[in-house]
């Protein structure tokens, strides 16, 4: 009972945010109720709720798909190119988005899930790297190439435009990050749920049960990539534009990093590793134009400047001490067990 | 869209496409060998591989930055050799300090290379920017032959004799050496190497060292055909590479061969005959086609 | 008489199962020992376990000195051979690869290997995926009997084979056991009579019998409840 609380409360109290203006020095850069500040939490809970995604396919039924940009793309993409080019109304966008959010997954998993393991992700990579190509392509200069394609914000809900509405997209990236949280928690706890995990544990055992794990890969496939679309729409509204750096495999590995980082098939484990993620990334760069991090001599400072090569590290320093994530913390090795064969 | 001009289909423009197709295809190669041989005998897939390419064209433009005082072709083969160097001491580290304790635990090796192709092209961003880099190679290079009517850029000759050389090379080696004979029955059945009394992490660092080395030359080759290195090739490079080896089948030298001529053939038509652009996304429908035909690539294990 | 292997306590598990729950045995040096029980009593998990390729807890003795945490390839440049269930060619290499692999430091014994199989002189150069079933264990026995070893680990020698071949098999294991102590996993009774000197018997991860095999042999009705067979 109090378990289940905890979000309820956790949602009341992230809802109230924008309301106070309080100052925490190092963590933000400005009071919590200003929209720089805003605009960065906006961006870790999205964040968090598009490493969930990526976690019900890696953490849950163990998929390791190396295209998970992919369907976050299209959400920004589609969406963008139906307002912008096609001048479209915004529900309009919205509807056909999600329609696309369905069968392109329900397509290309088809296909890569005839594979297993790492032939999986370098398929799916594959496909990714397609949609990347398609963006910088530019077919009909609808998707603006390598400059992106900022969005028309005459067809964006008038509530959803401007420094001013900060907050109000701060409360749709927090209803983005609780609905992912609840129906993660729903789906992983369902009967298909716990045949994805027993597929993570042991997918022989689940064929032999007489079940078809391929069917239950493709659910769970096309219910994640789904979100991760709607995330794409989400970061659109917040960012007002599409950039292409969205589509690259870069921007799948990192959430690889989040939900790593977090804890993967865990409660908490991937929004925290995505929120933390994008609050490190932002205050990294920051903190590399700082006055402590400028004095450092340059062996240390020239790769303090680069968030990518700090978080890359911490990474790979996660994977061999803390494997279970931050949400397992209690499982740290020691360097003696790590290093022991 | 602009309309696109009728394409010429003449006799030279085949040729030339043919060569380059072939030039890129060694390019893979280079690459997918490596890939490939350390997913056969280890079960890594190595997302460091673009990693290994991108170090070892930093040091051979490194080397040649330094190397200001001697003439360009002796300059350009010592850089070469340093870049080649730098590749296989970067990559045998990788194993010895980053994969291999981490012995049988794949998804976790697979995440720390992740992990450290994202901060190896972070930090070469942040030691020499963003920015491709001019890269000198002997005039030759630059110039081309006639070959039929074709005018063949000469760099394309060279890449495809490396690749050739280090085909054969690494053939003779899986064949003819004792470390070969290891690698080769480690690719079948890795436990019962070790139940012959061999320790098969050697190999493994082996592997690597070689896989380093030829992602290094295909670094330097890339860095002769483009004229630059630059932070982003590796990574770009790697996913074609990663295409040749599921279309190969994974943990095969002769599949991995000749997946790369036909990836690197079908994206330099497609590019010319269909449209400019498309020749990255005919490679992926290929894959996507091999794959719905034979799920385990075009070869079986034969290393 | 000294043991050669000694085995105490020791326990496998592999997913959630416990597969040996405190198998204790010795083998005698000299002869051979058979390693008898029922199918998925863990027979193989139990040489698996002593070659070190499964992770196991217990303790193991090679002539004394302790193995239990070495690694495999230790082990058997300690003086094991191993000749696995399913015998473990290499398909892809070809018979005078496998056996180039299998060559240790000293004198790889090829005129032994070639005058109890004579046969694979000729098929040297094939592809050893290529061989009949009988063919590949004479490769996988040869690979074993190419180093001068202390014990050798025989897994199931006849398992799918013609009857005849079965006494040949036999017979290589007799003339082995002249020139190395031998544990044999084998569920051909009639081969255990004409090879062993002693059999310990497993039933579910444990050990339920030792003693010498003529005993075993001659009491049908011990025989058919250890062994479930007439
Ligand atoms: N990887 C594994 N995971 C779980 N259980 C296993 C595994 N490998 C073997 N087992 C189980 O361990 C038990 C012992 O297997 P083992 O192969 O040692 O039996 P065996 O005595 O050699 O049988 P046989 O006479 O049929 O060869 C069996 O019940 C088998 O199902
Ligand atoms: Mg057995």
């Amino acid at each position: 009972m109090k378990r289940s609380l905890i979000p309820i409360v956790l949602l009341v109290v992230l809802a109230l945010v924008p309301q106070f203006s309080v100052d925490i020095p190092y963590v933000f850069n400005g009071s919590i109720d200003t929209p720089g500040t805003l605009q960065l939490l906006a961006l870790c809970l999205l964040f968090g709720g598009v490493a969930m995604t990526y976690d019900l396919l890696f953490g849950f039924t163990g998929l390791l798909s190396f295209g998970h940009a992919l369907y976050f793309a299209a959400g920004v993409y589609v969406t963008d190119v139906a307002i912008t080019r096609w001048h479209w109304s915004f529900v309009a966008a919205i509807a056909f988005t999600a329609l696309v959010g369905v069968l392109l997954p329900l397509a290309l998993g088809a296909v890569s899930l005839r594979v297993g393991g790492i032939a999986f992700a370098m398929v799916t990579l594959a496909f990714a790297q397609a949609g990347s190509i398609l963006v910088f392509k530019n077919p009909h200069k609808w998707t603006g190439g390598e400059e992106g394609l900022g969005a028309d914000y005459t067809k964006l809900p008038q509530g959803l435009v401007g420094i001013f509405n900060t907050k109000h997209l701060y409360w749709v990236a927090l209803g983005f990050a609780a609905a992912v949280f609840a129906i993660v928690q729903w789906a992983v706890h369902s009967s298909p749920g716990h045949v994805w995990q027993a597929i993570r544990e042991n997918e022989l055992r689940v064929q032999v049960l007489g079940l078809r794990p391929y069917a239950y890969k493709l659910m769970v496939f096309v219910l994640a990539s789904f979100l991760a679309t709607a995330g794409g729409v989400v970061y659109l509204l917040l960012l007002g534009g599409a950039t292409p750096e969205v589509t690259s495999a870069n921007f799948t590995l990192t959430l690889l990093v989040m939900v790593v980082i977090g804890g993967t098939g865990t409660r908490w484990g991937a929004l925290v590793g995505g929120v933390l993620y994008t609050w490190a990334n932002e205050r990294l760069g920051d903190a590399s134009s700082s006055h402590a991090v400028s004095s450092l001599p340059s062996v240390l400072r020239t790769p303090l400047q680069q968030p990518l090569f700090v978080l890359g590290v911490l990474f790979i320093l996660v994977v061999f001490f803390v494997p279970g994530g931050i949400a397992r913390f209690g499982r740290v090795r020691r360097l003696r067990e790590v290093f022991q064969r | 869209m602009p309309a696109l001009p009728v394409p010429e289909r003449k006799m030279s423009t085949l040729i030339l496409l043919t060569i380059t197709g072939l030039g890129l295809g060694a390019m893979y190669f280079l690459i997918a060998s490596g890939l490939s041989l350390i997913y056969g005998l280890m079960g890594v897939l190595n997302f460091a591989h673009g990693a290994f390419l991108t170090v070892g064209a930093y040091g051979a433009w490194f080397a040649e930055s330094k190397l200001t005082a001697v003439s360009v072709l002796p300059r350009f083969l010592l850089a070469a050799l340093v870049g080649l160097a730098v590749g296989a001491v970067f990559a045998a580290l990788v194993e010895l300090v980053l994969i291999r304790p981490l012995y049988k635990r794949h998804i976790e090796q697979v995440l720390v290379t992740v992990g450290l192709a994202l901060a190896v092209s972070a930090l070469v961003v942040a030691i020499w920017g963003n920015d491709a880099r001019p890269f000198v190679a002997p005039s030759w290079l630059g110039e081309t032959t006639s070959v039929a009517g074709a005018h063949i850029p000469n760099d394309r000759w060279v890449e495809i004799a490396t690749a050739v050389v280090v085909l054969v090379a690494l053939n003779a080696f899986l064949r003819r050496t004792r470390y070969g004979l290891i690698i080769r029955a480690g690719v079948e059945n890795r436990a019962m190497v070790t139940a012959l009394g061999i320790d098969v992490r050697r190999a493994f660092m082996l592997v690597f060292a070689i896989g380093g080395v030829a992602a290094a030359i295909a670094g330097v080759l890339s860095g002769v055909y483009f004229g630059t290195v630059d932070p982003a090739r590796g990574t770009s490079l790697l996913i074609f590479a990663f295409i040749v080896v599921v279309i190969g089948g994974l943990g095969s030298l002769r599949g991995t061969a000749v997946s790369a001529v036909v990836v690197g053939l079908v994206q330099q038509y497609a590019n010319y005959y269909a449209s400019s652009g498309l020749g990255d996304l005919s490679v992926v429908l290929l894959l996507g086609i091999v794959l719905l035909a034979r799920p385990g690539g075009l070869s079986a294990k034969l290393a | 008489m000294t043991a050669i292997l000694s085995v105490s306590d020791l326990h496998v598990h592999l997913g959630e199962s416990h597969i040996l729950q405190g198998v204790s045995f010795d083998v005698p040096d000299g002869g051979v020992t058979a390693l008898l029980g029922r199918n998925g009593v863990g027979k193989t998990t139990t040489l698996r376990a002593l070659m070190g390729l499964v992770d196991r807890r217990g303790r193991v003795e090679l002539a004394g000195e302790s193995i239990q945490a070495a690694a495999t390839y230790r082990i058997v440049q300690r003086g094991v051979g191993y000749v696995p269930e399913d015998r473990d060619v290499f398909a892809g290499l070809t018979v005078a690869e496998n056996l180039r692999l299998a060559e240790r430091d000293g004198e790889p014994r090829y005129e032994l290997v070639y005058e109890l199989f004579p046969e694979l002189r000729q098929r040297a150069k094939q592809r050893a995926g290529t061989l009949s079933g009988g063919q590949q264990q004479m490769v996988a026995i040869a690979r074993a009997l190419l180093n001068e070893n202390r014990v050798l680990l025989v897994d199931e020698p006849t398992k799918g084979l013609a009857p005849l071949l079965v006494t040949e098999v036999a017979r290589v294991l007799e003339r082995v056991s002249e020139l190395t102590t031998v544990l044999l996993v084998e569920q051909n009774l009639g081969v255990v009579a004409r090879v062993a000197r002693d059999v310990v018997v497993l039933d579910t991860g444990r050990v339920v019998h030792i003693g010498p095999a003529k005993e075993l042999l001659a009491d049908t009705s011990m025989v058919n409840r250890m062994l479930g067979v007439a």
